[in-house]
């Protein structure tokens, strides 16, 4: 057991707990923060997407003891104050979710790929997007989904 | 409007009443929303038991009484009730009712029986009259009400998007203010078609309302059942092994009963729990568990040897349970002038939803009673088995369903429900999360049974079918069976029957059940004749059709919409496939290459044309047909669970893979053909015309059939060597 301070969505979380124990647990189990989920516990399917320091991470196979207090980690629930990033309403805009289960997963992949590569093609899209699962089928809403959040944003002054 | 039934009965037969009503005794009784603490005091005595909520802001809850996994439920069955009640949309918010069948079921899944039930893609087709029915009375009690309060006949009054109208009197009323005055009705009529909205003035059916679930899904806040954490709660696992059926012995149970955060470990046949205090400590003493396995039934078994005695099976001159026998198919057969013999076969696939099986379960200090959170697709049992698990009466079991992190039918199962009441019994009245692995998930599925199928088809010298057979030898009865019948095909004599077989391999319905190996044999022999007789496969399906214009439409618009016959790049070949499912028609054309040195089939387009009957939200149907087909290019392309020695070979995504954004198509065009006869499903039409449709393609471009499924690299290459 140890002691962790950990910067979540630009708020400090204090938690004592065991190193080895995943960023994911940690974040849905003891800290209640539920948006990323488990999928599969091996980095293979995105679901449990988070950003540390803007980059896109798989927080099931990271382990506590991996982060430092000054790491900033960004999960859905801090992604936008109120739902409203341009991702999130692209993603309403084209009523990409289904179950719903993998889409904050594919959001923070989405959100990190726009925040490399404002305007991707859309093979760029598919290479980036290629890590997250969705076994309802919505990949092609998801791509139209980043391609409307990229116009939005390319068309911000 | 006719037959007026009492209260009472209606409560009994219609299943609840509409507006805000609760259930006081036996009569339904009209609550006062001024007198919040009397209406917070009731609801605790007395679940609220309504199709419709009125709220004192002004807000309309409806209820959904069925699950929601993604099929867009949440919305397409309150848009019907709305469209009846005249509800303003913007008002409205909606809730999971509560799991009560006698209230809230449908008798569309089985005759006489209240059913809550998600599944074979039934929802709207289960509710469509329910719910006109409850919105239509709910108008009534309101505009009834209004009629009472302005002391007007009933007839002068009228309704607008929400509010009720006295056109006379120049007076409206907001249903939110309509509260204080409503009275309930003597009777409530039974309204039939002629009552109903004309559909000219819809505003909510076969018009696109945005997705009620979709805003919480994008900001991470839609609360699945693996999300709930409720004061003192545990964490459980299982160890179930990679042997279906077989029993554990544990050979450490102190030293795992030492080990930090563990509380108890709890016996199943099939299985050893953990209970700890947090997952990792669950998830890390599963890990330590030295178990010895017995055998089980599958023991000894091997997928991919079996195919074998499979054909063995099928060549026996016993017949099997016959379950089409049209015409004189021996006679066909004797008297074709060409008969074809070829067999289909198919893997075991696994459903992969993306939200592992798990449950949330409290169990009452004195053991009689039970509260459950779970995505569940519900069941015959509204209560999920757990009464009779427990042994307690079913009035004490609340079931709070969650959303589903998808469902394909694993979720229609309640072995996971009943390991988490088992689990939670042990410590009661601490609640218990049971988590599944993905590991556990994948390795203790429920699969799409494996099959073969030997189809015969008879033809004259034309090249006409005269006779049409097929036999199926599997597991689990209609699991393999469903999708057998072809009616809508003009074939004097047909005959199909199941050979069964049993492996002891847990199976399930996989979205669309038997119809994806079926649908994959019958529309492959469809162009085997076809090629054979160098006929066009559409135009063979043309003459097919004849006698079924339903189906015959979607081929022609299939035919339209993708361009059929046009030239195209010589490395690329369309193909085709008609099938019916959930009683949705569907005509669908891919156009695929294939790289032959690694032998990867590419699919660039997908064209499907349906009918469903009326649809109540077009955009979702299309999201639920592209998803489908999604999932079907995933589960020909690529997935393959294999079994020997009785032991599930694979264990997570890793070795099970699903298709991922590389391999999608370019586009997927879906059509739907307007129709207006009742709505029927579509969560599964579009999966089990893909199989046949890439097989299809490859034969034209190939000219050597695919007839395994999954059409593996290696598979396709072997194919095209030999």
């Amino acid at each position: 057991m140890a002691d962790y301070s950990l910067n979540i969505n630009n708020q400090t979380y204090n938690v004592e707990i065991k190193e080895e124990t995943t960023l994911l647990w940690v974040l849905r189990e003891h800290l209640g923060l539920t948006g990323t989920k488990y999928g599969c516990g091996i980095a293979l399917c995105g679901s449990c997407t988070v950003h540390v320091d803007g980059k896109p991470i798989r927080s099931c196979t990271l382990p506590i003891s991996g982060l430092k207090k000054n790491h900033k980690i960004t999960t859905i629930e801090g992604l936008s104050q109120n739902g409203d990033h341009e991702v999130q309403k692209a993603w309403i805009e084209a009523q990409a979710p289904q179950c719903g289960y993998c889409q904050s997963g594919q959001i923070m992949q989405a959100a990190a790929l726009l925040d490399e590569n404002p305007s991707p093609t859309r093979e760029e899209i598919k290479i980036y997007m290629n890590g997250n699962l969705c076994r309802c089928g919505t990949y092609l809403r998801i791509v139209k989904a980043i391609e409307i959040a990229a116009e939005k944003t390319s068309q911000k002054p | 409007m006719n037959k007026a039934v009492s209260r009472r009965e209606f409560l009994k037969t219609s299943g609840g009443v509409a507006l805000f009503i609760g259930v006081s005794g036996i009569l339904p009784q009209m609550i006062s929303c001024k007198n919040k603490k009397e209406v917070q005091g009731i609801i605790q005595k007395h679940p609220l038991t309504a199709w419709v909520q009125l709220t004192d802001d002004g807000r309309i809850i409806i209820y959904n009484p069925a699950a929601e996994m993604g099929q867009g439920s949440m919305t397409s069955l309150p848009a019907i009730f709305a469209e009846e009640m005249d509800a303003d949309w913007s008002m409205v918010s909606v809730e999971f009712s509560p799991q009560e069948s006698d209230i809230y079921g449908s008798d569309k899944w089985s005759p006489n029986q209240k059913v809550m039930l998600s599944a074979g893609s039934r929802i709207t087709y289960g509710y469509y009259s329910i719910m006109r029915q409850a919105g239509a009375q709910a108008r009534y009690i309101l505009m009834h009400s209004a009629a009472e309060h302005w002391k007007v006949p009933l007839a002068e009054l009228s309704t607008e998007n929400g509010k009720v109208i006295d056109n006379q009197a120049g007076k409206r009323i907001s249903y939110g203010d309509m509260i204080p005055y409503l009275v309930m009705p003597d009777n409530l009529p039974e309204f039939s078609e002629s009552d109903f909205k004309d559909p000219k003035n819809y505003r909510f059916i076969g018009i696109d309302q945005p997705r009620v679930d979709i805003p919480e899904k994008v900001m991470g806040t839609a609360q699945f059942a693996i999300d709930i954490k409720l004061p003192q709660m545990l964490y459980g696992v299982l160890e179930r092994g990679k042997l279906h059926g077989a029993s554990p012995k544990l050979n450490n149970e102190l030293e795992i009963l030492a080990l930090e955060g563990v509380l108890k470990l709890v016996h199943f046949d099939y299985a050893i729990g953990i209970i700890a205090e947090t997952i990792d400590q669950a998830l890390a003493a599963k890990k330590l568990l030295n178990i010895t396995w017995s055998e089980a039934p599958s023991s000894g078994f091997n997928s991919q040897e079996c195919y074998k005695k499979y054909d063995e099976i099928a060549s026996d001159k016993s017949t099997g349970k016959v379950i089409i026998d049209e015409g004189d198919i021996n006679r066909a057969i004797k008297s074709a002038d060409k008969n074809f013999t070829v067999d289909f076969k198919n893997d075991y696939v696994y459903h992969a939803q993306m939200e592992p099986l798990n449950a949330v379960v409290q169990i009452g200090a004195d053991g009689k009673s039970a509260e459950v959170w779970v995505g569940s697709q519900q069941g015959f049992d509204s209560k999920l088995g757990i009464p009779k698990y427990l042994g307690i009466p079913a009035e004490n079991v609340k079931i709070n369903l969650q959303y589903l992190g998808g469902g394909f039918g694993r979720r229609s199962m309640t072995d996971f429900v009943l390991e988490g009441t088992g689990l939670a019994r042990e410590v009661a009245p601490r609640p218990v999360k049971l988590i599944w692995t993905r590991e556990d998930d994948v390795c203790y599925g429920a699969y799409r049974p494996l099959t073969l199928q030997r189809l015969r088809a008879a033809t004259d010298a034309q090249g006409n079918i005269t006779g049409f057979s097929h036999c199926v030898v599997g597991d689990g009865g209609n699991l393999v069976a469903s999708g057998i019948g072809i009616d809508y095909y003009d074939i004097p004599n047909k005959f199909a029957e199941w050979r069964e077989v049993s492996e002891g391999i847990r199976l399930k319905h996989w979205r669309s059940v038997g119809h994806g190996p079926n649908k994959f044999a019958i529309e492959c022999m469809i162009d085997e004749v076809a090629t054979y007789f160098k006929k066009d496969p559409a135009d063979l399906r043309r003459k097919l059709l004849a006698k079924s214009p339903r189906a015959l439409a979607t081929l022609e618009k299939a035919i339209a919409i993708s361009d059929w016959g046009s030239a195209i790049d010589t490395n690329r070949a369309k193909g085709i496939a008609f099938l019916e499912r959930s009683g949705t028609l569907s005509t669908g054309v891919c156009e695929i290459s294939v790289d032959r040195t690694t032998g990867k089939i590419t699919v660039h387009h997908f064209w499907s044309a349906n009918d469903a009957g009326i649809i109540i939200q077009p955009d979702n149907v299309k999201a639920q047909i592209e998803g489908g087909i999604v999932m079907g290019i995933s589960s020909v392309l690529k997935e393959q669970l294999t079994i020997v020695n009785g032991q599930v070979q694979q264990s997570n995504y890793s070795d099970y893979q699903i298709l991922r954004m590389e391999d999608i198509p370019d586009s997927i065009e879906t059509t739907i053909i307007e129709s207006k006869e009742p709505p029927r499903g579509v969560g599964e039409s579009g999966t089990p015309l893909v199989a046949c449709a890439i097989a299809n393609a490859f034969l034209k471009l190939t000219g050597k059939p695919l007839r395994h499924l999954p059409f593996t690299p290696e598979r396709v290459l072997n194919v095209l060597n030999t």
